[in-house]
């Protein structure tokens, strides 16, 4: 009694840079945020051939052939690859934000997570059917 | 039921003598079948009386025993020492200040619970003469989990965003208020909805959903935050673009 008490809360600062290296749930979150890079790369590119189109057949006809070269298919297959898990890892989370009450009882994480992945499918089926793939 | 030695690698801080904390060994006899929580209180009562943590209940009611066990936010009391290999090493929650030992600065917390006004609000005022305020099932399902939050506030030690913007509302207020959104005897969104649809608010939160990993509870703050976003963008086009539409 009689002994005052002295306080000097000690704060431990956060590394601003290196944070998601501590746990792997943050590496997880970080792999889901980098990949969208990919998504956004691959739209530029999307832009640029609607850019050569506008320019004529030739300018367009060596887009294409642009898009046939080693480096090219590269980055295609890592943008979808990333574009994928992307997508992927945003629809596994859909029943958290969009969770659907049908009386008393919630729809399945499930069907909602399958609505997303029935949606993407139908409408890439349709997206070939108009580039005449079938 | 037999005992063996366990070592705990504990973070000690005295704010009268040290400038910085540092980690401190002990070797104690536990039981097989406790907790940490219970190893703490055998350092406590048989090796050094000086050691600071908070507790109370002991069985994962209370939400006072949260802290990092090897790195990850825990209740001290649901975390069993058969589950752990070598030392186990205990340290305040993170993100929060070290006022001593595993005894953190909770102010924060406290005030940010207080501003998003987690209590019913009812939309009409009634006397207690004309009765209870009625429920349905369904209606009390559609908010129940976000009942039982303890406020333990794991969530907050594992939110990179609290960590890095402490001006960050988090993620057990956030969805405290959503429970009492979600409510159908309340009506007291709009006020809520200054505090928690703001940039402080749920829009600092960008989904780590880490909070929903360690909460004891399996309230799933990360679903509570999702739902504010989406339901706060259609206010804003509500607002928007449909001006006449009542909210």
């Amino acid at each position: 009694m009689g002994e005052k008490m002295s306080r000097k809360p000690y704060v431990r600062e956060v590394p601003k840079y290196s944070w998601f290296f501590r746990r792997p749930r943050y590496m997880r979150y970080m792999a889901r945020e980098v990949t969208c890079i990919f998504i956004g790369a691959y739209t530029l590119l999307l832009l640029v051939g609607v850019m050569r189109l506008s320019q004529g057949q030739a300018e367009y006809e060596a887009f294409l052939a642009a898009l046939r070269s080693p480096v090219s298919v590269v980055f295609h297959l890592l943008a979808l690859g990333f574009s994928v898990y992307n997508t992927a890892t945003w629809f596994n989370v859909t029943p958290k934000a969009l969770p659907v009450q049908i009386g008393e009882e919630f729809l399945p994480g499930g069907v909602i997570t399958g609505a997303h992945y029935l949606g993407w499918a139908v409408l890439s089926l349709a997206v070939l059917l108009m580039a005449g793939v079938f | 039921m037999s005992e063996r030695v366990y070592q705990l690698e504990v973070l000690r801080y005295h704010p009268e003598t040290d400038s910085e904390p540092h980690f401190q060994r002990y070797s104690v006899s536990c039981e097989e079948e406790w907790v940490v929580l219970d190893a703490l209180n055998r350092i406590k009562e048989t090796i050094d009386p000086t050691l600071s943590y908070r507790w109370s209940c002991h069985m994962a009611v209370c939400g006072s025993c949260g802290m990092m066990i090897n790195g990850e936010p825990m209740l001290a009391c649901k975390s069993f020492l058969r589950d752990y290999q070598g030392v186990i090493r205990v340290e305040p929650l993170a993100h929060f200040p070290i006022e001593r030992d595993l005894v953190t600065v909770i102010d924060d917390f406290m005030d940010k619970f207080k501003r998003v006004k987690p209590y019913l609000i009812p939309k009409h005022e009634k006397p207690v003469s004309e009765g209870e305020y009625l429920q349905s099932p369904a209606q009390l399902k559609k908010f129940k989990q976000y009942t039982m939050c303890i406020n333990c506030m794991l969530c907050y030690a594992a939110c990179p965003e609290y960590g890095l913007i402490p001006k960050f509302l988090g993620p057990a207020a956030i969805s405290m208020a959503h429970r009492y959104n979600q409510d159908s005897r309340d009506g007291g969104r709009d006020e809520r909805q200054e505090e928690i649809a703001t940039t402080e608010g749920v829009w600092e939160c960008s989904f780590v959903g880490a909070c929903s990993e360690v909460c004891p509870e399996h309230v799933d703050p990360a679903s509570a935050l999702q739902q504010v976003k989406i339901k706060s963008t259609v206010d804003w086009y509500k607002e928007h673009l449909m001006p006449w539409v009542k909210k």
